[in-house]
């Protein structure tokens, strides 16, 4: 091929002789196939051979050939997953079967299971919730010392063990009904009353206050300070779920609230839930870093 | 347009039109509402618009009979205008996603405007409007000129092209309305996918029909990789897209293909829509047009064979390197990793023979921009082909999978290779086609690369950047057994990076649009008069042997 007597034209740049291919001037040159790619050619078919030999690689009907190392995908993700739940059962273990108050109190095992909780609580628990427990609008806040269903660890723990409206067959369950029966006039005074309540500006003797206590005191309790353990939350206060301006609240009243915290039961071990319980109490108590 | 074509071939193409608008009509009368009625209406508009601007023209004089003597360009003029059309679009919907991704909050309240559905609009404008339109044009261009002799008709060029783009403006127009198939790079619904076939196959049959009517002994390389894209790519869209329509009237479907196999089946596609689709039709453009604009032979012929038939046997193979670590069985996914090693080898000898090739015309890469971007074109993908093999070894893919090592990636290809030696195919051709010696505005071009090259290297260091910080915070635990970061700590440590993407992105669309103000400007100035070699072996005096007429440097 590469004769030299041939009288294909030579590249002057070069000194190469062209393959005396022409297309509207465009020409090769002849030059010999690369000493570099043949070996890099060989070079990565060897580690292809190796990498057949030691692993699964080539089907054979119904099988295939398995490899020297015996490797295996699904016993290797097990393993995997088996050697990070050893490293953490050390401490994990303590919060099988809690003595929350003997927990929070040992600093080394607190040492240990804060920032894990911190990244439980930001994985699971923050998209709704904000990092720091500081809540959104429709989102309660948990950061701040009031709660629906009771603030011991053991009761939070039971709560996000079964969620609120969720899918546990144990679940709590909660509804702010529709006030929708009320005239315009009665839901807009009422309204006015509630969000007055936490700065106590609203009237007692009023109307709106006869409205309450006929329609809304057995669930938030007579003063509206809540705390009866049914899922509705105090009124009185400066925490808020959707928001206590007077339109808003009309909206509530209006139209019913039923807000829905999922059941963790099936997603988290019991050993997970305790931690998250006790990080949401710290939190509330400003102990935990967010 | 119409004054290129015979009364004869006017006539047809009338009629074409005509049944254009009929299926148009049928499926918006079939279908009633819902995504293919919305498409049937845009193909009924289409096929009216041509009817009017054929009926002009059927009693209009009869073409120029030299015509023959000429190359035919038109299609592929009009391919450009296409492919310069669709890179605002599928890169301003690109800087949009980008953005979005920064600001998720700005998404407006509209669900055709959310980032779901604007992310394909985004792949299917640049993968086949940009990209697509592109190859179909130079592959005309090409080809003619390789092979020394007229496309074989007039119709089926102008078929393919229009058919083409009606098919990416179904597809970018349903995902707007939430219609996919949800396979990535193969969204649009069945009756797209037919329509598709067609028009692929018009494509097959025109470019074989030229190719058997050329004056060359030889077929140049370049028309291998674009045979190979066109062949490859009908055999992949019709297996990937095997589908049974709910219905005949409506755009919903399901796949033949179910579970595992489904996967499998979906990127063996995928890969292989990167290999033919992004990498063997371009690889036909730097065959042609670095040559000639460096005015330097193909390194080696025998390199270019070594790595035409290495990057088409091994590229079948590399599919499974998209699912390490799932469900599909560890043996196939052995087969891809180590495919995907050996494919280096022929991609490297494409990416040195491109490189070599320009020994001896260092001084213009560094005088001629356009000439630069097909040099900086090759250097990315030998850059990204390293990538890839890399990125397809198991453990490297554990740590780089589902990151956005994987986007910086895709647009270190895209980006450096496959826009790059687009443009540097689109700076050669256009002056060429308006009869003039040089762009509108060399300076133009040399803003146009400037801000390219640092639009992609800003968009890539910053992914590199983000999907390594990615895949290492995912992956790290502390001594306690838990996990160091939060996934909301990875998604926060990105705003920096998807910030600086968006600002690589704004100045790569920024560049395509200075290059579509370009040739705009170009094809609207005055012709200087073609070169008289370029025309078909026909009608030429013999053509010069090379070097003969070179004058001595
Ligand atoms: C999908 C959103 C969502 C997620 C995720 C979520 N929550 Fe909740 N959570 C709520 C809502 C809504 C409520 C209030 C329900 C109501 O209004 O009745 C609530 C209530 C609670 C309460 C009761 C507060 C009280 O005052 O008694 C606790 C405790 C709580 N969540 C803890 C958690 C923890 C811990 C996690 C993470 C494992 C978590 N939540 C994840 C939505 C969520
Ligand atoms: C059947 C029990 C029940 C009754 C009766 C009831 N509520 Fe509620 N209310 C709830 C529960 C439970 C919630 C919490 C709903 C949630 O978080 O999804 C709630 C929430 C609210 C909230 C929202 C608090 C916030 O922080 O955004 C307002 C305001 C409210 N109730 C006002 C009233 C008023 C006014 C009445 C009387 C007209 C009333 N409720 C009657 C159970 C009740
Ligand atoms: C203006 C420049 C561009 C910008 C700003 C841009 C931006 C983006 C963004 C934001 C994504 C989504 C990434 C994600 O989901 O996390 C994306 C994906 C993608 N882009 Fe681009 N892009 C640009 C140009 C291009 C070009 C020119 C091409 C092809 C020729 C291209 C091909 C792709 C592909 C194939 C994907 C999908 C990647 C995957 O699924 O892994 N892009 N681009
Ligand atoms: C030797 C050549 C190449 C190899 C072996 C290769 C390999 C790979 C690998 C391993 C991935 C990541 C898969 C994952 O983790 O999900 C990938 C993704 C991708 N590559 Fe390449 N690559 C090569 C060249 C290219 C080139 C030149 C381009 C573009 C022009 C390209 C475009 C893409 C795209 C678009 C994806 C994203 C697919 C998706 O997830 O949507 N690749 N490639």
């Amino acid at each position: 091929m590469s004769g030299a007597d041939d009288d294909r034209p030579v590249d002057p740049v070069t000194g190469y002789q062209t393959t005396g291919h022409n297309w509207n001037g465009i020409i090769e040159l002849n030059t010999p196939m690369s000493r570099i790619a043949v070996w890099a050619l060989v070079l990565a078919f060897l580690y292809s051979v190796v990498a057949w030999i030691l692993l699964p690689a080539w089907p054979t009907g119904n099988h295939y050939t398995r490899g020297l190392l015996g490797l295996d995908q699904g016993a290797e993700a097990v393993d995997g997953y088996r050697q990070i739940h050893d490293a953490r059962q050390g401490w994990m273990a303590r919060f099988d079967d809690p003595d929350f108050a003997a927990l929070a109190g040992d600093p080394a095992v607190m040492a240990e299971a804060g920032p894990a909780a911190t990244r439980l609580f930001h994985d699971n628990c923050a998209a709704c919730h904000g990092d720091d427990g500081g809540g959104g609008p429709g989102f309660p806040v948990l950061s701040d010392g009031y709660w629906m269903w009771g603030g011991d660890p053991a009761t939070i723990a039971e709560t996000i063990r079964v969620g609120i409206n969720g899918t546990d067959p144990d679940t709590r369950i909660s509804e702010m009904p529709r006030f929708d029966w009320m005239s315009r006039e009665e839901r807009a005074i009422l309204a006015d009353y509630v969000a007055g309540l936490p700065a106590q500006s609203a009237d007692p003797g009023s109307p709106a206050a006869q409205l309450f206590a006929d329609n809304c005191a057995t669930c938030h309790g007579d003063t509206a300070a809540g705390g009866l353990d049914n899922g509705a939350p105090s009124l009185a206060d400066a925490s808020v779920i959707y928001g206590q301006d007077a339109e808003t609240v009309n909206t509530t009243l209006w139209a019913g609230r039923h807000g829905t915290m999922p059941s963790w039961s099936g997603r988290l071990t019991p050993a997970e839930i305790n931690l998250l319980a006790l990080h949401v109490l710290r939190l509330s108590q400003g102990r935990a870093t967010p | 347009m119409t004054d290129t074509l015979s009364l004869r071939e006017r006539r047809i193409g009338f009629f074409l039109a005509i049944l254009l608008a009929l299926l148009g009509l049928t499926m918006a009368a079939a279908a009633r509402h819902g995504a293919m009625a919305v498409h049937g209406v845009i193909a009924m508009a289409i096929g009216v618009a041509l009817i009017f601007l054929i009926a002009g023209s059927l009693y209009d004089p009869d073409a120029d009979p030299a015509r023959k003597d000429r190359y035919y360009d038109a299609p592929t003029q009009a391919g450009i205008f296409f492919t310069l059309i669709w890179a605002m679009i599928g890169m301003g919907a690109g800087v949009w996603v980008a953005a979005l991704l920064y600001w998720p909050e700005a998404t407006p309240l509209w669900p055709a405007t959310s980032f779901g559905r604007l992310r394909p609009v985004h792949t299917t404008g640049v993968i086949f409007g940009f990209g697509g339109n592109a190859l179909i044009a130079t592959s005309f261009y090409v080809l003619q000129r390789t092979a020394r002799t007229r496309l074989a008709d007039a119709i089926s060029p102008w078929f393919v092209v229009i058919g083409f783009n009606l098919f990416c403006v179904w597809g970018v127009t349903g995902y707007l309305m939430g219609s996919t198939q949800s396979k990535e790079y193969a969204e649009p619904e069945w009756y797209s996918d037919i329509w598709l076939v067609i028009v692929w196959v018009t494509y097959f049959v025109l470019y074989m029909r030229t190719l058997a009517r050329r004056n060359e002994p030889h077929i140049y390389v370049a028309n291998w990789y674009y045979l190979a894209f066109i062949l490859v790519v009908a055999m992949l869209h019709i297996v990937n897209n095997l589908a049974l329509p709910v219905s005949l009237t409506g755009a919903r479907s399901f796949p033949v293909w179910g579970g595992v196999q489904d996967a499998m089946i979906q990127w063996w596609y995928g890969h292989n829509a990167v290999a033919f689709f992004l990498t063997a039709g371009f690889l036909g453009m730097l065959y042609y047009f670095l040559p000639v604009r460096s005015g330097r032979p193909i390194w080696s012929y025998r390199l270019s064979i070594l790595s035409f038939w290495g990057i088409t046997f091994f590229y079948i193979w590399v599919g499974s390197h998209h699912l390490h670590y799932t469900a599909l069985p560890y043996w196939v996914q052995t087969l891809g990793m180590t495919f995907s090693v050996m494919l280096l080898v022929p991609s490297w000898a494409s990416a040195g023979n491109a490189l070599a090739t320009l020994n001896g015309a260092w001084h213009k890469v560094r005088d001629d921009a356009t000439l630069r971007f097909m040099f900086v074109a090759a250097v990315f993908y030998g850059l990204s082909t390293f990538e890839g093999s890399f990125l397809a070894i198991r453990p490297v893919n554990s740590l780089s999978h589902y990151t956005d090592w994987t986007v910086g990636h895709v647009h270190s290809g895209t980006l450096g290779w496959v826009a790059m030696i687009v443009f540097g195919a689109i700076y050669t051709i256009v002056p060429h086609l308006s009869g003039r010696e040089a762009m509108a505005s060399p300076r133009a071009v040399e803003w146009h690369f400037w801000l390219a090259v640092s639009g992609t290297l800003i968009y890539v260091i910053s992914m590199w950047n983000a999907g390594i910080t990615q895949g290492l915070m995912w992956r790290t635990y502390s001594e306690n057994g838990a996990l160091a970061y939060s996934f909301l700590d990875s998604v926060r440590a990105m705003a920096p990076y998807y910030l600086l993407r968006t600002i690589g992105g704004a100045l790569f669309l920024a560049g395509a649009v200075v290059c579509t103000w370009n040739c705009r400007k170009t094809m609207r100035a005055v012709p200087m008069g073609g070169s008289a070699s370029d025309r078909p072996l026909s009608a030429q005096t013999p053509p010069r042997r090379p070097f003969d007429a070179e004058p001595a440097e």
